[in-house]
């Protein structure tokens, strides 16, 4: 059985990361797997820009953001090896991957890093009626069919949700020649980021419909249409009366990407079920020691930076832990509350935590003109004012590890939205 | 002129293809759609009946039972996945009770064997997660659950291996008697028989109707039902019924034996014989009756929907033979519920009496048996690295959710009858059955496809040439 300090489980944004940070840190014996036939993940087919603004203070493309990290990786020599589809993760950390060449490959690592990434929600999980024809897409995979296989899914297009990719895609297909009707979207707002909209969809006269979703796919064999209908805001339930019939030949989905954790359940490590990816401490381990995570299989990001931020900690904090110097001891609970959907990471290890730990995390609604606090169990710590949270658009907050080491006995963080 | 003409690739067509291709003669399957089980075959609950369900002395009755008592065997020499999980039908009032007891005496004239009544404390020790207003059930350990794509597609394959003709995007138009046999005018021309099997599913009836004077009346019973992940197939073991009902057996939550959760299905007699698409009622009402039998329903884990046609017959039975005013014209119609279980005795039965007709003798070089598609995904590692020592294209993964590789969606393409369309490969390997329901392997498997078949990735379609995925570029328009 091949021997590795790190294993990395996945070659895109986070897993580059996640490597150069290790080998910055100190330790070279790396190996990425990646199931690709090229590293940069889905960055590859994000042939649009806005990548990089925080990391590079400039706009890159996506394959031109990862291509900066690739270019790395090969300068160090990181070792890696793609189309391998990692199998297996046990609790020992051996990883079992197969490929072409070496056939079965285990390897007994003392650190693993997860950065699969996410997938897209499909069209069951909506349970939309109608048949199924050939014509509906995931937004990622009709991307995929745009930018890498240089094929159109189709030419009339109505998109449901307004998650980025969809938003993208948008923009996208009326620039290689579709029309795109409509955007539905089934909430009050947009689960996209607001300059997504204001690019992709406002500058070319695509409506965005919100509170709105479609109701019933027509077509046996290829779409040929779709009914949109208005869903009331409190249930989300279809208003009956209020359907409209889209002619259109494609139906785009883009309703939501899940982490994608098949292979961290293997490994029995415990997934908190609100952000579908491992629970985490300061150190992005999870419930197993030496097992990182990092990126969309974490938590699914809006932007590209933090995902490597948050993948060049882990692989810090793997390097550390190989080397025995991961003080565990007692740990403070990280809790959302009141308007805070989760919050990564959900505990802090105040003898193992960086000088500041960066809490992640995503409202549940969207709330104007609010305070964002975080409570030291009953001593409000931070107050800010808001203009707007929205579930769209990922929020961070600093926490010293001097506000916890100066409070002995501290139970729990608490974030959560205030009126006043 | 054909010796046998059968009209209808599903699981009967391909029955009786299968079962008649063990003879010398000369035959051709003639199916509308591009595939063999393109319709009825390819959404139903895939259940092997144990029997109790039926009239005693039905065609329905004797030939479910025997269907039954041959799956497993017959699943092995044909390399099916069948798993003989057992079935329950729930009661949930005392009332009710009698009417396990009369389903059980039922199910012993009929020749089911062991099967029990079950108190309360019984079936929730079995199944937990039922819900804990059940007063008892029947317990038939003989069902079982088999994959009904693989049921239909290893009979045809073993047809086409022992030299049977299949005609895809064939329609039948019209037929008529000619001297010793038939004329059969298809939308692609005309060919001549012998002998004509009627297998056409939901269209049975106009087949039949026209050349027989004793009518059939098929009225198309919509089945809708919802599939959840592998995640939540362990929410039950075995196939959860309820008492039946007028319109059949009721909603039932079973695993598949792929692991995957079944809920379904509704029942709509409905008019239009190609409307198989799922309505919010339907979808809706098979989740509330679900949820009578188990705790909760996983809702957040459905991964499709879809809805099948039953081709339920007036006089509600199956009509299996030859028609008394139509010699050489043999019907397999009305064959719903428990058409699947069945489908390979009736197979077997119109086969002998097709032989005895034509006086057939039997090949010397028949092939009885063929080898499924590797299921890559249920090897042990050492069985995964040796196959891939021999063959490379075991290494490459085309579908994540299920596992499949490079050499499994080839070698559908390649066997006999193989995979033209997403669909086709799906299922014949799991890609794209999965979780993520093709968003990760379909440009993969196009891709392959497109190079295997030399056609432009343009011209792969997902089930047939009008359902096609993809278009060229196109910027005129701006």
């Amino acid at each position: 059985m091949m021997k590795r300090d790190i294993v990395i489980i996945g070659g895109g944004p986070a897993g580059l990361a996640a490597a150069i940070s290790c080998f910055e840190n100190g330790n070279r014996d790396i190996l990425i797997l990646e199931r690709e036939t090229y590293l940069g993940g889905i960055l590859n087919q994000c042939i649009h820009n806005g990548f990089g603004l925080h990391t590079f203070k400039e706009e890159l493309t996506g394959p031109e953001y990862a291509g900066r990290y690739v270019d790395k990786v090969r300068d160090l020599g990181i070792d890696y090896r793609l189309d391998t589809m990692v199998i297996d993760i046990n609790q020992e950390k051996v990883v079992s991957a197969i490929n072409e060449k070496d056939g079965l490959l285990q390897i007994q690592a003392k650190a693993v890093i997860l950065a699969m990434g996410c997938r897209e929600r499909s069209r069951g999980a909506l349970n939309i009626p109608g048949y199924r024809p050939a014509g509906i897409f995931s937004a990622g995979t009709a991307q995929r069919y745009v930018n890498i296989e240089g094929y159109m899914p189709g030419k009339q297009v109505v998109i449901l949700g307004s998650g980025d990719i969809g938003l993208i895609m948008a923009r996208r297909m009326t620039l290689e020649g579709a029309k795109v009707k409509m955007v539905c979207e089934i909430m009050p707002y947009s689960g996209g980021l607001k300059r997504n909209i204001v690019q992709c969809l406002d500058d070319y006269g695509i409506p965005l419909k919100l509170n709105h979703t479609v109701t019933k796919i027509f077509g046996k064999e290829r779409v040929t249409g779709v009914n949109v209908s208005e869903v009331d805001p409190a249930t989300r339930m279809p208003i009956p009366g209020t359907e409209e019939y889209v002619a259109c030949d494609t139906l785009l989905l883009s309703v939501g990407l899940i982490p994608e954790n098949e292979l961290s359940r293997k490994a029995h490590v415990k997934i908190n079920p609100k952000t579908q990816g491992p629970e985490v401490d300061e150190s992005l381990s999870t419930s197993i020691p030496g097992i990182f995570a990092a990126g969309n299989v974490l938590h699914v990001h809006d932007l590209v930076d933090f995902v490597s931020q948050e993948a060049a900690l882990a692989g810090k904090f793997a390097v550390k832990y190989i080397a025995g110097l991961s003080q565990d001891g007692s740990a403070v609970a990280v809790e959302p509350q009141n308007g805070v959907r989760y919050s990564v990471p959900s505990r802090i290890h105040p003898g193992n935590a960086e000088d500041i730990t960066v809490i992640r995390f995503r409202t549940d609604n969207v709330y104007r003109d609010v305070f964002l606090s975080v409570y030291l169990d009953e001593e409000r710590v931070m107050h800010l004012k808001k203009r707007i949270l929205t579930p769209g658009e990922m929020e961070q907050v600093n926490i010293p590890k001097k506000w916890i080491t100066d409070r002995p006995g501290l139970s729990r963080i608490r974030i959560l939205v205030e009126k006043e | 002129m054909y010796d046998v003409c059968i009209i209808g690739a599903g699981v009967v067509g391909s029955s009786v293809a299968r079962a008649l291709s063990k003879y010398q003669l000369t035959m051709v399957v003639v199916e509308k759609e591009a595939d063999v089980c393109e319709e009825t075959s390819k959404a139903n609950s895939g259940i092997v009946h144990s029997g109790y369900d039926a009239h005693p002395g039905s065609m329905k009755a004797k030939m479910n039972v025997r269907g039954s008592k041959m799956m497993e065997s017959f699943c092995r020499d044909l390399d099916i996945p069948y798993h003989r999980n057992g079935s329950l039908v729930l009661a949930f009032s005392p009332e009710d009770l009698p009417r396990l007891e009369a389903l059980r005496k039922q199910g012993y004239e009929n020749g089911v064997e062991g099967l029990r009544v079950l108190n309360r404390e019984e079936v929730l020790a079995m199944e937990p997660n039922l819900n804990d207003t059940v007063a008892g059930a029947l317990y038939a350990p003989t069902g079982g659950i088999v994959d009904p794509f693989k049921l239909t597609i290893a009979q045809a394959e073993v047809a086409a291996l022992n030299g049977t003709e299949f005609r895809f995007e064939t329609k039948v138009i019209d037929i008529e008697k000619i001297g010793e046999g038939f004329k059969i005018f298809t939308d692609k021309g005309e060919l001549t028989a012998k002998v004509v099997v009627n297998a056409a599913g939901v269209y049975a009836d106009d087949i039949n109707n026209q050349l027989s004077a004793r009518k059939l009346k098929i009225t198309p019973r919509k089945g809708e039902y919802c599939l959840f992940d592998k995640e939540v197939g362990n929410l039950v073991s075995h196939t959860v019924f309820q008492l039946p009902t007028a319109l059949g057996k009721g909603v039932l939550v079973t695993p598949t034996p792929d692991g995957n959760l079944l809920v379904g299905p509704s029942a709509n007699d409905i008019i239009d014989k190609e409307d198989n698409s799922t309505t919010a009622e339907g979808l809706s009402s098979i989740v509330a009756k679900a949820r009578q039998s188990v705790k909760s329903i996983p809702m957040g884990f459905v991964i499709t929907a879809f809805a099948g046609l039953r081709a339920t017959e007036a006089g509600g039975d199956f009509v299996i033979g030859e028609a008394d005013d139509v010699p050489g014209f043999f019907n397999a119609a009305g064959i719903e519920s428990p058409g699947l279980t069945s489908a390979p005795v009736i197979g077997d039965d119109l086969a002998a009496m097709i032989a005895q007709k034509l006086r057939l003798k039997e090949k010397t070089t028949y092939v009885s048996k063929r080898k499924d598609v590797v299921r890559f995904e249920s090897l042990s590692v050492e069985e995964k690295a040796s196959l891939i020592r021999e063959n490379p294209d075991y290494g490459k993964i085309v579908c994540r959710c299920e596992l499949v590789t490079v050499a499994q969606i080839k070698d559908a393409i390649h066997r006999p009858l193989g995979a033209k369309t997403l669909d086709g490969i799906k299922r014949r390997t799991r890609a794209g059955a999965g979780r993520c329901q093709g968003g990760f392997c379909a440009p993969r498997v196009i891709e392959i496809l497109s190079k295997e078949l030399h056609l432009d990735p343009r011209e792969v379609a997902k089930f047939n040439p009008n359902s096609v995925l993809l278009v060229e570029f196109d910027k005129d328009s701006l």
